[in-house]
């Protein structure tokens, strides 16, 4: 089977279980819901399995399979800056090494959380609404990674936006659940704004949106000479994408829509506010790399940006109780790695740690799930303790994870990590400073995941006597998948080794996508072996201090409030309400918005229903006038007609006596005044 | 004798009479059996003169008159009992339904 030319079937099949589910799932089995759903994305996974395969037997050069279904829309010739062209949107899918590595973490994932949310949701109602939304987000994720096109992307970004939307409201009953998803959904148009600008921008510039042409004609501009390093154009285009980015990805300043979309259910929180979904912006940069190529100053922007998300989203996290909400920060924090690689340059880093953090991050936020489902639906860490010997399953996969994402040598991680450490600093575009941040917030991270796991899973137990009593490990469907994450979490760093270890198979991989165009660089300077396995210990080091502190506050004694409280001294309640980011944005732009909204009502019931109802008084007092021009005028003179009529009329009147005597007596006299006049009247 | 003078003069006073009947009486069914006098006033003269100018003609005539009369009698009739119906009354004056 050529898998190659069915790549357009595999956002399909979730496609049609979001039919099947969203249509008759009400009336079928939540075994038959599940297993549709759960089906359907599996059918995913092997034909991307089977695609990507048989991509990789290809020449690395031959890496990239277009599979154009049909002409999707054809608005005629358009003027750009390479004169005329046709906006002609092609309905195509394009397979190379970069989609390849997200439609596998997508479907791969993506299937172990339909089946562990099997286990989870299963008490819910609306389970086959869960199923329709998440089958539906599979769809738009994939059309995301796999459309040919920045408007297949669109599609697909706008999709992925609409379930996030659906899926962070699901307890629609709960005021906060639907606040989240408003806010979710209005955070992301400001980021939608930016792409569709960026992507409108594209098209007048270079004359297309088929990624596969514009990369193509921009190489050949750089070449003729037509576009220049720094051009304002891609500076602007770099820039406007990146404000999508922010807005998908959480990032500075467009993040705070994700901390708070942890209302939604966790295996919700897991796919597509953790491991795929948010990283849409990563994607997106990473593929438009030939224009941030050209942008350096924007790539300096989205690694500053990057930097500064992840220092400062992994100080809000230190210090949160609730489990969903210190992985959340985490999240955004991770996201931050991402962007400060992509910013340096090291879009194979970036996509690297992408991965990585798709299985670790998918592994603790099911874990919390986990947790949480043995804790009925108990979020607040400050209320657990001690679990670890009451769910051993759900402790040890989620240690796996924990270990993974702070950088212990040998896990995921660790590779993905100390690589974007790495290029942060010895790049071109990067910088000392970047590292220095970069290390921080390693350690932070090493803190708050072991603050989280020793205040959840050791100390003493917080739980309340009644929770006590029910703690129980979550049934299979739930905790297969967190050991296969956890397996994730441990060997996938292995394919993108440091080169003082081996060769990075990963980055080699992805080396098609990422060409480096033919313009003029700074010369990098020479890094030796040595200086790398240098940072890396010392960003290890740092990492192990996190730990090592966080051993010691929560785990060598136990957790108390007053004590953190004392610790952090007037900082703590600024990174207890996340340095009211939120206060700040309610003054700044909601409750702006909410007065202009308020005002524009004034404007509406006051001035457009005053108009209105000026009118209609109008309309009412001249109907008034026009009815008395027509009763006393017209009428008048059709009255005074008849009434001259009867006047004149009355004398004749009088003979029409109606009887019938009356008139035979006149005949009768006529008739003798006729004899009268025969006999008498004629000579 | 009598001769056609006679004749004539009694169909003359017949006639007036029935002309007066009808102009003076209220009853329509006084009316309607004037207005037989005023036809059979009619049928004399006919005979009169046929009588006196040796001609069928005039008899023939008179016959004619009466099968007529009989017929109007008929619809006369019939037009009275419907406006009895209808009015309720046989007094002329309050059947004025041809004023203005």
């Amino acid at each position: 089977m050529n898998f190659l030319d069915l790549i357009w079937l595999i956002p399909l099949f979730p496609a049609i279980g979001f039919v099947i589910n969203g249509l008759f799932g009400k009336r079928m089995s939540k075994t038959a819901v599940g297993v549709i759903a759960a089906g359907a994305v599996l059918l995913s996974f092997i034909f991307s399995a089977g695609a990507v395969l048989q991509l990789v037997q290809l020449e690395p050069e031959a890496r990239s399979h277009t599979k154009e279904l049909y002409e999707w829309f054809n608005v005629g010739q358009a003027r750009t800056g390479e004169g005329l062209a046709e906006f002609s949107v092609k309905w195509g899918y394009l397979l190379d090494p970069l989609s390849a590595v997200m439609i596998l973490v997508v479907t791969g994932i993506g299937f172990l959380i339909h089946v562990y949310s099997i286990g989870y949701m299963h008490e819910e109602d609306g389970f086959y609404r869960f199923f329709a939304y998440l089958n539906l987000f599979m769809f738009s994720m994939l059309t995301l990674v796999l459309g040919s096109n920045y408007l297949m992307m669109f599609i697909g970004w706008e999709g992925v936006g609409l379930c996030s939307y659906l899926l962070i409201g699901y307890y629609f009953h709960k005021k906060s659940a639907g606040d989240a998803a408003k806010k979710a959904f209005v955070v992301n148009r400001v980021g939608d704004w930016g792409l569709s600008i960026g992507i409108m921008l594209i098209f007048v510039t270079v004359g297309s949106v088929e990624f596969k042409e514009v990369a193509e004609k921009v190489h050949e501009g750089v070449v003729a000479g037509m576009f220049h390093v720094s051009d304002p154009i891609f500076i602007t285009i770099a820039l406007a994408l990146f404000v999508g980015a922010a807005g998908k990805s959480a990032q500075i300043p467009l993040y705070v829509w994700l901390p708070d979309a942890m209302e939604g259910p966790t295996p919700v929180s897991a796919l597509i506010h953790a491991a795929t979904m948010v990283t849409a912006g990563v994607y997106m940069v990473s593929r438009s790399n030939f224009i941030y190529q050209l942008a350096p100053e924007a790539m300096m922007v989205v690694a500053v940006v990057g930097a500064l998300t992840a220092l400062f989203a992994a100080s809000i996290g230190l210090v949160q109780n609730d489990i969903k909400r210190v992985l959340a920060y985490s999240t955004v924090s991770q996201l931050g790695y991402m962007f400060l690689a992509l910013g340096v340059g090291a879009f194979a880093a970036g996509v690297f740690h992408l991965m990585t953090h798709a299985f670790f991050k998918a592994l603790l936020f099911l874990g919390s799930g986990s947790v949480i489902h043995a804790m009925h639906h108990e979020q607040d860490m400050r209320r657990m303790g001690a679990l670890k010997n009451k769910i051993p399953i759900t402790f040890w996969t989620m240690f796996i994870g924990t270990l993974a994402i702070a950088g212990t040598p040998g896990l995921a991680g660790f590779f993905s990590k100390d690589e974007i450490l790495w290029r942060a600093y010895s790049s071109e575009q990067g910088h000392i400073v970047l590292w220095l941040i970069g290390a921080i917030v390693a350690g932070m991270t090493a803190f708050y995941m072991f603050r989280l796991l020793f205040m959840t899973f050791f100390g003493e137990s917080r739980v309340d006597h009644h929770t006590a009593q029910h703690i129980h490990e979550s049934p299979k469907s739930m905790t297969i998948p967190l050991i296969v994450l956890a397996a994730g979490s441990l060997v996938a760093g292995y394919i993108g080794l440091p080169a003082w270890l081996g060769t990075n198979a990963f980055e080699h991989f992805l080396e098609p996508v990422f060409e480096p165009l033919p313009i003029p660089r700074a010369d990098a300077h020479a890094h030796s072996h040595g200086e790398e396995i240098g940072m890396a210990a010392v960003s290890v080091a740092i990492a192990l201090a996190g730990f090592a502190l966080a051993y010691f506050k929560y785990c060598k004694r136990s957790w108390e409030e007053q004590r953190e409280v004392r610790q952090y001294g007037p900082l703590y309640p600024a990174l207890l309400n996340k340095w009211y980011v939120d206060e700040l944005y309610d003054a700044l732009f909601v409750n702006r918005a909410k007065g202009a909204g308020a005002s524009m009502w004034k404007f509406d019931s006051k001035i457009v229903d005053g108009l209105v109802n000026g009118s209609a008084w109008t309309t009412v007092k001249s109907a008034v006038g026009s009815s008395w021009w027509d009763r006393w005028i017209v009428d008048g003179l059709v009255r005074l007609v008849g009434g001259v009529v009867k006047t004149l009329s009355w004398p004749l009147r009088l003979v029409q006596t109606g009887y019938v005597q009356n008139y035979a007596l006149v005949m009768v006299l006529g008739v003798l005044v006729f004899i009268g006049y025969v006999l008498w009247g004629t000579p | 004798m009598v001769t056609t003078f006679h004749y004539l003069m009694l169909s003359a006073a017949l006639f007036t009479i029935g002309v007066i009947g009808v102009l003076t009486r209220r009853n329509i069914m006084v009316i309607l059996m004037s207005i037989e006098l005023m036809m059979n006033a009619v049928n004399i003269n006919l005979i009169a003169f046929g009588d006196r100018l040796q001609q069928v003609s005039g008899q023939v005539f008179a016959i004619f008159v009466i099968t007529v009369a009989a017929a109007e009698a008929a619809v006369g009739l019939g037009i009275v009992i419907a406006m009895f119906k209808n009015k309720e009354t046989m007094n002329i004056n309050e059947i004025d339904l041809m004023k203005w």
